[in-house]
């Protein structure tokens, strides 16, 4: 039993410092996403149905490829951010690092993953 | 760890039935009780009240049971009306105060229980020691450090106003023991009226300490644990907006780095 007044456990290790760039990050990137993501299922509902060929060559021009790439990049960054904080709302210690360093490797790994195949269409 | 079941001794049991008062407006109270000296898991008893010989509000029912039925029952209570914020319990479903919810307004059986996701003393009455703490830890004061002016500190009218919506809050810990994120991390997370009472003291004119105000909230869980649900200002029985606050500080958050 450790003896420690209610000031002290409220105050706990004290402020971080950090949040608001987390915060403004995910305010960025929701409003980049809200004009990325619907510009994207354009594009990729026009592609689809088609043949390989037409499909590499609709995400062989530069608007569609960069569109997709700033997509991956932004909508993975936002993923990441946002399930960390889901993370952080329901799990405590070592399941919680655990957890986030694991999402965060995942929205890499779907970033890079993403990006590549983008790579063998468009150049 | 976040918890989606109770543990075997919190489980809650079907407790005494008290015996049915004589008349045609008799009503039914379902009321959680727990006794930490008896080893017993918590119970639901059940009361039943002629609503004829009765106050209007819950808290008058509350009263009448402990004065003439069960003189165990036990709960906060003070002012009765809705100024000391001792009597807030969970009324039908919804975090209130007791002493200003009218009875006219549950549908059906009137079910009480203790604030919820807080460690329980006896029967309705919460434990609020952390949570009292957590208000201690935002400096609710005025903090200067100008020479104290011979009268007094002076405020416009319009300084004045934005207080309004504010000071109100009686710290009833409705809204906080409504809040899914004060529920997993009140460790760390204020809650809505610890951080309700932060922006009353960070928007304060005549408050000269707003940036270390503002460093004692940057945190990720502190303030940013806020994910806007609004149960909050739902539940608030003063009809406050805790998460309007909330939103306040964060843009000035934002506002000091963009």
């Amino acid at each position: 039993m450790r003896y420690l007044t209610d000031r002290k456990r409220a105050i706990g290790k004290g402020a971080s410092g950090t949040g608001t760039e987390h915060h403004w990050a995910m305010q960025v990137s929701a409003v980049g996403l809200a004009f990325l993501l619907p510009a994207w299922l354009y594009v990729f509902g026009k592609a689809l149905g088609q043949s390989r060929e037409a499909v590499v060559a609709t995400f062989g021009h530069p608007f569609p490829a960069i569109l997709t790439g700033l997509l991956l990049v932004v909508g993975m960054r936002h993923f990441a951010k946002g399930a960390t904080m889901m993370i952080e709302d329901y799990a405590h210690g070592s399941a919680r690092k655990i957890a986030v360093m694991s999402v965060t490797s995942l929205s890499w790994v779907i970033a890079a993953t993403g990006l590549y195949a983008l790579a063998r269409m468009a150049l | 760890m976040v918890q989606f079941t109770l543990p075997k001794n919190s489980t809650i049991r079907t407790g005494k039935t008290w015996p049915k008062p004589d008349g045609k407006n008799v009503r039914k109270f379902q009321i959680y009780r727990w006794n930490p000296d008896d080893g017993k898991n918590p119970q639901v008893d059940t009361y039943f009240i002629d609503m004829d010989k009765c106050g209007p509000m819950v808290l008058d029912a509350l009263i009448k049971i402990k004065n003439e039925i069960d003189p165990t029952l036990t709960f906060r209570r003070s002012c009765r009306e809705g100024i000391c914020g001792s009597c807030a319990m969970n009324i039908d479903g919804i975090n209130t105060l007791a002493c200003i919810y009218g009875l006219d307004e549950v549908k059906g059986d009137v079910k009480i229980y203790p604030l919820p996701h807080m460690p329980v003393i006896k029967d309705l009455i919460p434990d609020l020691t952390h949570f009292y703490a957590q208000h201690a830890s935002i400096m609710p004061w005025l903090e200067t450090k100008t020479n104290r002016p011979a009268k007094e500190w002076r405020q416009s009218i319009e300084d004045r106003e934005k207080l309004d919506g504010l000071y109100e809050c009686v710290m009833c810990a409705s809204c906080s023991t409504s809040c899914p994120s004060y529920w997993w991390n009140s460790d760390k997370y204020l809650g809505p009226a610890a951080l309700l009472h932060a922006y009353r003291w960070i928007i304060d004119s005549r408050d000269e300490a707003t940036g270390e105000r503002l460093d004692d909230l940057e945190d990720p869980f502190k303030l940013y644990r806020c994910h806007t649900i609004m149960n909050c200002a739902k539940t608030c029985p003063k009809g406050l907006n805790p998460a309007k606050a909330i939103a306040e500080i964060k843009k000035m958050m934002v506002s000091r780095v963009v």
